[in-house]
């Protein structure tokens, strides 16, 4: 049985994990990113990052005042037991938002879409949102939380097959320019790409391949990690750098997930994930145990499945991730 | 500091920032601040310029340091204030403001988050004797939050809220920040804009065109997708 405390106690632990301390994957791509930058002011501003980022893990602050808007991520192992069900579980992280949301202290973000009220703790109606996904014969939880700003860099555009991959590169070029000039995307960013499901799928799948995969890894259908490949190439090759300097600082990883879609459509969404890219996972077990990490490991191959059952991820044996 | 930021001519600057030191500052050039700074965005422009509330201070024996900025914060029960990061809002929202704050406030410096366009520059900025510097970043909220040494005062809390409230700030070697508009309305961001713009069609040469038009990609309603 996973007791109700220990998933309050990790909550706030992951939270106040994702507000400071920046993953490991994130800021060494961003160290190589520095050693092949041409463009001094863009060189500059990654610089600027890792001392920030430093400062972050010194003072125990958050590394961003816009500390975006924080929700979770929920894998429950099918085996899994948790004290109270998946009603306290909830109850407990959003006790955890609002108390972390203080202790840290994080901005409260969460307001009222129209009339703007705020209940200065990062809960409201709808929020924040918990995902969840189940992983077989295991009786962990996974809870991952991720902070992440919301006024620009994403977008969603209905392709059709017409447009194949030189649509899918078209759109993709389009978000980067409309939201790298100035800076505004706070690239470079780990851009996430949702092909493919409806097209509220396709916005789901782009968000959490952009959130919760690390840099460095690759999808594994060959073909879509090649296409990850070359639309990080052709994104660091629009001339923004960090800010919208000159450079090639714009794509620290390309992140791809594709869902089954309608036989008449493409609908694909991009999504940045900044200069603070957080994220923090807690997994826990029945015996008490807590582990932390920072990569979330949420695509596993049962997720992946392209099969009616499950027949233990065989097909997908050996793949990158 | 690292090695790039060696190649970039670094300022620093006292508030209230003199007109002397306004002229000087070149744009691309690394800025720290030091003395106080006021946030002030879209509610407290709201209060004192549309419904006429009195401002909570005389701006011009304060500071002339305008920051688009909410702070990471949080009272403590004894009252006072932990301020953990501080980042920048994107400042373009609020240009509508800009003549008359500048007219009512003496504000000389605009820092925020973005830049401003072409035409606000030119408009708005250059006939105040106003520049703007831009944070780095975007995002180097724990750098600026050490940078704040105490605050001074907060106006309109409970009305606002804390990401809206106007927040007096000293601040001490506050920074990096970059000049992105100096007096005559040069603009780092759209230099480098501009320097993007002239290489965008080739970076599509080759790509197929769209299969068909899209929703949202025209203002003309009378167009059709096909």
């Amino acid at each position: 049985m996973i007791k109700a405390d220990a998933i309050e106690q990790a909550a706030n632990q992951i939270m106040s994990n994702a507000a400071i301390d920046i993953p490991e994957d994130y800021e060494s791509g961003i160290r190589d990113m520095i050693n092949i930058e041409k463009g001094d002011l863009s060189a500059f501003v990654l610089e600027a990052m890792l001392e920030n980022w430093q400062a972050a893990r010194d003072d125990r602050r958050p590394m961003c005042a816009d500390s975006g808007l924080p929700r979770y991520y929920v894998k429950a192992g099918n085996n899994a037991q948790i004290e109270g069900g998946f009603v306290e579980l909830e109850h407990r992280v959003r006790r955890a938002t609002a108390q972390a949301t203080h202790d840290i202290p994080l901005r409260p973000n969460r307001v009222h879409p129209i009339s703007r009220q705020d209940n200065n703790n990062n809960v409201g109606m709808n929020a924040p949102e918990i995902e969840y996904s189940f992983e077989p014969d295991v009786d962990w939880l996974d809870i991952t939380t991720v902070h992440k700003g919301g006024l620009f860099g994403t977008d969603y555009r209905m392709l059709f097959p017409g447009d194949g991959i030189d649509g899918i590169k078209r759109f993709f070029l389009d978000v980067l320019l409309a939201f790298g000039k100035r800076g505004l995307a706070c690239q470079p960013a780990i851009v996430g790409v949702g092909l493919g499901g409806s097209k509220d799928t396709s916005m789901v799948l782009g968000k959490q391949a952009a959130c919760l995969r690390p840099v460095g890894s690759r999808h594994p259908d060959p073909e879509i990690a090649s296409l990850e490949d070359e639309l990080k190439k052709l994104g660091n090759k629009t001339g923004l750098g960090a800010m919208g300097f000159q450079g090639t600082s714009t794509v620290v990883d390309c992140q791809i997930e594709v869902g089954y879609t309608h036989t008449g459509g493409m609908p694909m969404s991009v999504h940045c994930f900044c200069l603070s890219s957080r994220r923090a996972t807690a997994r826990l077990h029945a015996n008490g145990e807590v582990a932390y990490r920072t990569d979330p490991k949420w695509f596993t191959p049962y997720m992946r499945r392209n099969t009616v059952g499950w027949d233990g991820g065989a097909a997908l044996a050996g793949a990158a991730e | 500091m690292g090695e790039r930021a060696d190649k970039l001519k670094q300022v620093r600057l006292k508030t209230p920032v003199s007109e002397e030191d306004l002229k000087s500052l070149e744009i691309g050039s690394v800025v720290f601040l030091d003395g106080l700074i006021y946030t002030a965005r879209e509610g407290v422009y709201e209060k004192i310029l549309n419904k006429g509330e009195t401002p909570p201070v005389d701006f011009t024996q304060m500071t002339n340091i305008n920051f688009h900025c909410a702070p990471a914060a949080a009272q403590n029960d004894d009252g006072s204030y932990n301020v953990g990061a501080v980042t920048a809002t994107a400042s373009f929202r609020f240009a509508k403001y800009l003549k008359r704050w500048f007219e009512e406030t003496g504000t000389k410096v605009v820092l925020g988050k973005g830049g401003m366009s072409q035409q606000h520059y030119n408009e708005l900025f250059v006939p105040a004797g106003a520049v703007y510097l831009t944070t780095v970043g975007y995002g180097t909220g724990a750098l600026l939050g050490r940078g704040i040494k105490s605050v001074e005062a907060v106006n309109w809390l409970d009305e606002l809220g804390i990401a809206q409230a106007m927040w007096i700030l000293r601040v001490e070697n506050f920074g990096p920040l970059l000049v992105e508009s100096d007096i005559h309305g040069n603009s780092l961001f759209e230099r480098n804009n501009a320097e993007v713009n002239a290489r965008v069609e080739s970076l599509y040469e080759g790509l197929r065109p769209p299969a068909l038009r899209r929703y949202g990609e025209t203002r003309d309603k009378t167009d059709e997708l096909i």
